[in-house]
């Protein structure tokens, strides 16, 4: 194994002033519970500015870039060797090791780039560059110095213990999960909602979701899709408890009673009411959907407004303003795209009118729904009550 | 109450197959080719079933090989048929209304280089024998027709097949996909002139995973799974001893008393669909009595999806199953429902029940008053 340890290094959260150890702390939770599905025993450290994984014994490199890859959070995963030895020979003599096990081909153009946290060290950073500089030429004839355009940078950074590294893997970015609240996602079986829920968890949020089944109209299929998506997207957003509402009643009346071409939008409202009434018990914040404009009827700017007149909560539309195929690729970045391309039925797509309100007029809406009046407020009270919940991890 | 119509998807167990599967996993679980004693008694669960079998069938025992089920019965008949004789032909004949493992094995086939002849069915789902001579070339080497299809039961008329077959062109070899037909008949494949034929054991009340061929005397199949050379080097592999065993114990059990089994399920078959005609808007696509076989009713419903359906139908515990649509997108060959004339509107509006052993007749008649609450509420939302 040719490293031992990781250094992570975080972008946003190095800003939050003094509520910057939450925020650290939070990151190292997402760290340890991402390493848990990984071969290997980890323990994960910080320092002022760094947060380190050390593997104990041997590991799988790739599961461990790979699960790193979804913390949000992280900006640079960098593999390095750490030395407790800071003696300036000890750290030339592993510079030296360094080099050669990581480029044993030789023959590259670098640079030494040393950063002292410690300013009591003997030498300034500009004499360390020097002079490792020239031990790893001494060592390497072959390797030259480029200080403008090095193939190699040669990171050495001298703190409690002295790290050196010269890969740097991007991270996932954004902000470690459960530093920003929680909000309640409307998760379809569909593409978008998945990637909306991916892309709010990315700024730190955590998630609970929420699907309406229609039974017998949607098959247990379906409902498996969806628990199978919610599962896939708490590879990044952490466990996602799903609430599973059982909605036939209340469309079947809402078919009954209100005008056809009216029937996707009115459905959608209480969809989001049933949510957020949901979201308030389990003490969200704001709403999740995956609606982007004009995509469907139900989704010009108009539907929109009809449908987020009746919610107090905010409601973020992550991908409001993507195209189809720029929320499929990050679907298919996200590994979701697969499973939400199975073809089952959901409840938007069984009660769908021939010609549906594309501008409907809230005045007329509200109208419509007043002829729900007698019987919705219990059966919206029952499905809230009944609703399944299952823990997606 | 719960009331099971997917027998045709597959089947509960006999008491008489789970006692013997157990036993063979627990007390009796050697090796069938193992040198000690434990191999020996294993052997003999192999032996017993391969004679049960052939005795269904009257034929030898030798001729019977077992596989991992009714896939597996095809894929081996029809490839290792074809390559057995592909230097003297390339041509093999079928119908198009057979099962998918069919299907895709001569898909497969046609890649590579044989030439395939779909034959049409009529409103029975019978293919015409007239056809069929008229469709055989001097480079066929093989016919493979299914004997009772899957999702209306037709019958096809194995036995004029087959010896029209070999009247004309006794050097081509003739396959039957045997797996809704076996248990239900009594198939005799030297009198229906049957070089080749599939079965499965979970669709007649066997386990899961285990099936056979029956490879008549003389014909020479190359095998599909090579290794160490277990029965007679046909299909290498460690024999399923619990899964052969159990496959014997339902064959035994179904042959015995067979005549009254299946009167009962001609019975049930009957009853359904004389008390579907009390619920408004149904049409049944399968034929009446011995018309057709004993176990299938396919039925469709006007102005409800199928799929609805049958979630509808679950939910008061009755399974049955839809699957029309899977053997309608093959290129060039129709699914059954189409091949046998059902109108458009209603192949999305077909369920299939099909019965076994353990169903009852308070069965059917929970099920129709259950279609009977159901349909009109359904019916009362559709589309558009």
């Amino acid at each position: 194994m040719l490293y031992q340890s990781f250094l992570i290094k975080y972008a946003e959260i190095g800003t939050k002033g003094k509520n910057r150890y939450l925020f650290e702390d939070a990151l190292m939770k997402q760290i340890r519970h991402a390493l848990k599905e990984v071969e290997g025993s980890f323990t994960v450290t910080k320092e002022i500015g760094r947060i380190y994984v050390k593997a104990d014994g041997e590991y799988e490199y790739d599961d461990v870039i790979e699960a790193l890859k979804r913390v949000f959070g992280i900006a640079w995963i960098c593999p390095m060797f750490q030395t407790a030895e800071r003696d300036f020979e000890s750290v030339k003599r592993e510079l030296v090791d360094y080099v050669r096990q990581v480029y044993p081909s030789g023959n590259l153009t670098f640079k030494v780039d040393s950063r002292r946290a410690d300013k009591a060290y003997p030498l300034t950073s500009e004499e360390m560059n020097r002079e490792l500089g020239e031990a790893v030429l001494d060592a390497y004839p072959e390797m030259k110095v480029d200080v403008h355009h090095p193939q190699v940078m040669l990171r050495v950074e001298v703190r409690t213990a002295v790290n050196l590294y010269s890969q740097m893997i991007p991270g996932p970015g954004g902000m470690p999960v459960g530093t920003n609240g929680k909000a309640m996602l409307l998760l379809s079986g569909g593409i978008d909602s998945p990637v909306a829920g991916y892309m709010i968890a990315k700024r730190g949020v955590k998630i609970e979701a929420v699907y309406f089944h229609a039974p017998p109209y949607t098959s247990e299929r379906a409902k498996q899709k969806v628990v199978d998506l919610a599962k896939l997207v708490s590879r990044y957003s952490g466990p996602i408890r799903l609430h599973i509402v059982n909605f036939t009643d209340i469309q079947l009346y809402i078919y009954e009673q209100c005008p056809h071409e009216e029937l996707t939008i009115i459905m959608r409202r209480y969809m989001m009411r049933i949510a957020q009434m949901i979201g308030e018990e389990t003490e969200c914040l704001a709403l999740i959907t995956g609606e982007s404009i004009g995509q469907v009827a139900s989704q010009t700017v108009q539907s929109l407004a009809a449908t987020n007149e009746v919610c107090t909560m905010p409601v973020f539309r992550p991908v409001i303003g993507f195209d189809k195929q720029e929320i499929v690729d990050i679907a298919e970045k996200i590994d979701t795209y697969e499973t939400s391309i199975q073809p089952y039925e959901d409840c938007c797509t069984i009660f769908v009118a021939k010609h549906p309100v594309t501008k409907p007029n809230p005045k007329v809406i509200r109208r419509s729904e007043e002829k729900l009046q007698e019987k919705i407020g219990e059966m919206v009270e029952t499905a809230v009550k009944e609703r399944e919940t299952v823990m997606c991890r | 109450m719960e009331a099971y119509f997917d027998n045709s998807a597959t089947t509960r167990v006999f008491d008489s197959v789970k006692d013997i599967v157990v036993k063979t996993m627990t007390e009796d679980y050697g090796n069938a080719a193992a040198k000690h004693t434990m191999g020996v008694k294993a052997e003999q669960y192999i032996r017993e079933a391969r004679s049960v079998i052939a005795k269904s069938l009257k034929v030898q025992e030798k001729e019977i090989l077992f596989t991992s089920g009714g896939s597996e019965s095809n894929n081996t008949a029809l490839i290792g048929a074809a390559m057995a004789n592909r230097r003297r032909g390339n041509h093999i004949i079928t119908t198009n209304v057979e099962h998918s493992s069919v299907y895709n094995t001569l898909g497969f086939l046609e890649e590579e280089g044989f030439e395939i002849t779909y034959l049409p069915v009529d409103g029975q789902g019978r293919i015409s024998l007239q056809e069929l001579r008229e469709s055989l070339r001097p480079e066929t080497v093989l016919v493979s027709v299914m004997y009772v299809n899957n999702e209306v039961g037709a019958v096809e008329p194995v036995e004029e097949i087959g010896k029209l077959i070999k009247e004309h062109q006794p050097q081509v070899l003739f396959h039957v996909d045997a797996i809704q037909a076996y248990g239900k008949y009594e198939i005799r494949p030297v009198r229906q002139k049957i070089d080749l034929l599939s079965v499965s054991g979970h669709k007649i009340h066997g386990p899961k995973g285990v099936g056979f061929l029956y490879i008549r005397d003389k014909v020479k199949i190359k095998p599909l799974i090579y290794g160490g050379g277990q029965q007679a080097g046909l299909r290498s592999g460690t024999e399923n001893v619990p899964g052969v065993a159990g496959l014997g114990a339902a064959v035994r059990e179904i042959y015995t008393d067979h005549r009254e089994k299946m009167d009962g399920l001609y019975e049930l078959k009957d009853y359904l669909m004389t008390r579907i005609q009390e619920v408004e808007g149904c049409t049944v696509n399968s034929q009446p009595g011995r018309e057709s076989a004993p176990q299938i009713v396919s039925i469709s419903f006007e102005g409800v999806r199928s799929e609805v359906l049958l979630h509808a139908l679950e939910e008061k515990g009755i399974y049955v199953s839809s699957g029309s649509a899977c053997s309608s997108s093959h290129p060039g060959i129709s699914g059954t429902l189409k091949g046998i004339g059902v109108r458009q509107d209603l192949l999305d509006a077909t369920l299939r029940f099909s019965f076994g052993m353990f169903n009852k007749k308070e069965e059917i008649d929970y099920a129709v008053e259950a279609l009977k609450e159901l349909l009109p509420v359904l019916r009362r939302y559709r589309r558009g």
